[in-house]
């Protein structure tokens, strides 16, 4: 069978799958919608949060992005993972206690203010919305890659999937599915992972492989990462395994981008609202250690195949005749992530650092040659003749390690599971902070239980519209606004509510300070490093780091402000004492 | 919270040893990630064990796993905690 018929079996079975689900878990009242009914058992909410948290970026992306800069992924991957060491010791257990049902509700009831509540909820549908159009489109892109669909008609398939479950099942069918999705995207993510470990290093576990020699070839017997090391310096890149130095990032800069990265995380409101779900303080706690645990098996699989598909791809590519390049490499140029300017004119491919062209390639509609697609964009100096899109070093993995085609149209499902799963968390947060935090909290706190419900699935409905909208037409700096997503939730909600846990005598007047002040600041910079051209002004801090400066004046905003400002009411601090102490911890509640 | 207003001084206790806990829980999460994976990368890049350069095992590898058994360590800590001070659900 053809991997297209294949990808239609995989993709139809696990739709199937997840439709069943939400049939199964549909829901009748606000306490299901929105929490699940607090029932969730922790091994569950442990996958549910993994695939919470892992988007088509990390399935995708991450891997690619790691293999091309060497050690300075790392970023990503601490950054990816810490945060949840964060969560789980200084938020989950306290907010699990605390029992309502947004990240909003806590601010808003803790900080004894409608104000902060509002600044909150902003703050949530801002973050919630960024990420899930990137998610909306990653699910067109899987789709027109593998079924050859239109991007366009992919997001409206993926649309509808989602508002059937999430809109049957709230937070209960959400949670369900993810926990299909987290199962489908590990095995789509590990089988190819473990197949090009065997093939590289000979041993069928990627952590391992990851440090062994190379099994035959040229290198055989040296070590990978040292093969690495000298190929990459050959090639006139800086060693794959050296940190900083020229062409890497700075120290100060790794540091703030992987701290904003952690605390961003611990600040997400669709990955805190899932510690609401689970039925006790004990719970939330070893819920938090699955789900990194679960997150760790693909976190630390990801480097390992990042650095077997470097050494594969430039030992199959690197000085090879085009005539003589693999099928899979002519597969993936015609989609236009990989591409070949025979710059020197010698029909052989050439792959050096530096850009080989100017932008992304875009083909001439020719043939040169030696068969391959011509280009029409003007050549960049310097030898380099290949333009290798990141993506494409998880995408084409499975054909690079020469599987069978269930195994690519599992890659397929994979990463619809990944975009999708984290797309309807985020749909949830912007559904609940309208429908919940807004209209019942706010503006009708008489509303019926009944047309709360229905308001929730109204919100989906619109979200879903949205996503779909920005996942239709992309705005340009999707890609940039991630960056803004890990800022805002590092410098607006990790702080206070961290101040809110730890000291009693943190005041409204000091968290709204805090919360403008450290998004002020943080988006003022990003906005005018990412899209007015500056220099990062601050000591060189990249825009993706500053939440961790934004979260640093944050802190100190509010604690200088909350000094001066006289202390919370009696009641307040009273709730603060009975958050830290784990018993009477009942079902969440609406009040 | 009925019986935390008479037993004040263990409640206190009980949140001083929480937040012990923490501080050196957080303490080991920022030495491996921070201090291994990145301040010291560089020198401990000069030890090679098993194929990885050390600095570099712990910022794709290694910091990871200890944030796994970092929360796990949590867990049971404050298991026998809240038994302890008669808190627990």
């Amino acid at each position: 069978m053809t991997i297209k018929i294949w990808t239609y079996i995989m993709v139809g079975l696990t739709f199937g799958l997840y439709l069943v689900i939400a049939w199964m878990s549909r829901v009748k009242d606000t306490r299901g919608f929105y929490v699940a009914g607090g029932g969730v058992p922790p091994l569950a909410n442990g996958m549910a949060t993994a695939a919470d948290w892992m988007s088509a970026a990390s399935f995708i992306s991450m891997a690619g992005i790691i293999s091309f800069t060497g050690y300075t992924g790392a970023v990503y991957l601490m950054g990816w993972t810490g945060g949840y060491v964060l969560l789980a010791l200084l938020l989950a257990p306290y907010l699990r206690k605390f029992g309502k049902f947004t990240v909003p509700d806590f601010v808003g009831d803790r900080y004894y203010s409608d104000t902060a509540r509002v600044v909150a909820l902003i703050c949530a549908i801002f973050v919630s919305l960024t990420y899930v159009a990137g998610q909306m489109r990653g699910v067109g892109i899987v789709f027109s890659r593998f079924l050859e669909v239109d991007v366009n008609t992919g997001v409206i398939i993926g649309m509808v999937i989602v508002f059937v479950y999430a809109g049957l099942g709230g937070m209960k069918g959400i949670t369900w599915t993810q926990v299909a999705q987290y199962l489908v995207l590990i095995v789509a993510f590990l089988i190819p992972a473990a197949a090009i470990s065997r093939m590289v290093t000979g041993s069928f576990i990627p952590q391992l492989g990851f440090g062994s020699s190379i099994l035959s070839g040229p290198d055989a017997g040296r070590h990978l990462l040292e093969t690495l090391d000298q190929i990459g310096q050959d090639l006139g890149f800086s060693a794959y395994t050296s940190a900083f130095g020229p062409g890497n990032k700075s120290m100060l800069d790794v540091l703030c981008m992987t701290l904003a990265l952690m605390v961003g995380t611990a600040g997400l409101p669709h990955v805190i609202i899932r510690f609401y779900t689970v039925p006790s303080v004990r719970a939330a706690r070893l819920s938090a250690g699955y789900a990194l645990l679960f997150i760790a098996i693909l976190y630390t699989t990801a480097p390992a195949v990042a650095a077997f598909a470097r050494y594969n791809m430039v030992g199959t590519v690197n000085e090879a005749p085009y005539a003589q390049a693999p099928t899979w490499f002519k597969n993936w140029e015609r989609t236009g992530l990989i591409a070949w300017m025979d710059k020197n004119g010698d029909g052989v491919i050439q792959y050096r650092a530096g850009a080989p062209f100017a932008g992304k390639p875009q083909s001439s509609g020719q043939i040169g040659a030696h068969g391959q697609v011509l280009l029409a964009n003007a050549p960049a100096p310097g030898a380099n003749e290949l333009y290798v899109d990141p993506d494409i070093m998880v995408l084409a993995n499975p054909e690079i390690a020469a599987l069978p085609a269930w195994v690519i149209a599992l890659v397929a499902a994979g990463g619809l599971a990944a975009a999708l799963s984290t797309a309807s968390g985020l749909l949830l947060v912007i559904a609940s902070s309208v429908s919940h935090d807004l209209y019942y909290r706010v503006i009708n706190r008489g509303a019926s239980e009944r047309a709360r419900l229905t308001l929730g699935r109204v919100m989906i409905g619109v979200a879903v519209c949205v996503a779909g909208y920005f996942g239709i037409n992309p705005p340009g700096f999707v890609a940039q606004v991630v960056a803004l997503a890990f800022g805002l939730g590092a410098s607006s909600f990790f702080p206070i509510l961290v101040l809110g846990i730890f000291w009693k005598r943190a005041t409204r007047e000091g968290a709204i300070c805090g919360m403008i002040a450290g998004i002020g600041f943080t988006m003022f910079y990003i906005v005018q490093t990412k899209f007015l051209g500056m220099a990062p002004w601050f000591m060189g801090v990249s825009p993706e780091g500053i939440g961790a400066v934004g979260m640093v004046l944050n802190f100190a905003v509010t604690v200088v402000v909350s000094a001066l400002t006289p202390a919370p009411p009696q009641a307040v601090q009273d709730m603060v004492e009975t958050v830290r102490f784990p018993r009477g911890a009942g079902a969440a509640v609406d009040h | 919270m009925t019986q935390s207003t008479q037993t004040t001084g263990s409640m206190r206790e009980y949140w001083r040893r929480n937040v012990g806990y923490m501080a050196v829980l957080l303490a080991i999460w920022a030495t491996v990630s921070y201090g291994c994976g990145i301040v010291f990368v560089e020198p401990l890049n000069a030890v090679t064990v098993g194929g990885f350069p050390l600095g570099f095992w712990f910022a794709q590898q290694g910091s990871i796993f200890v944030f796994v058994v970092l929360i796990f360590v949590y867990y049971l800590l404050m298991l026998r905690l809240d038994r302890k001070y008669d808190v627990h659900e």
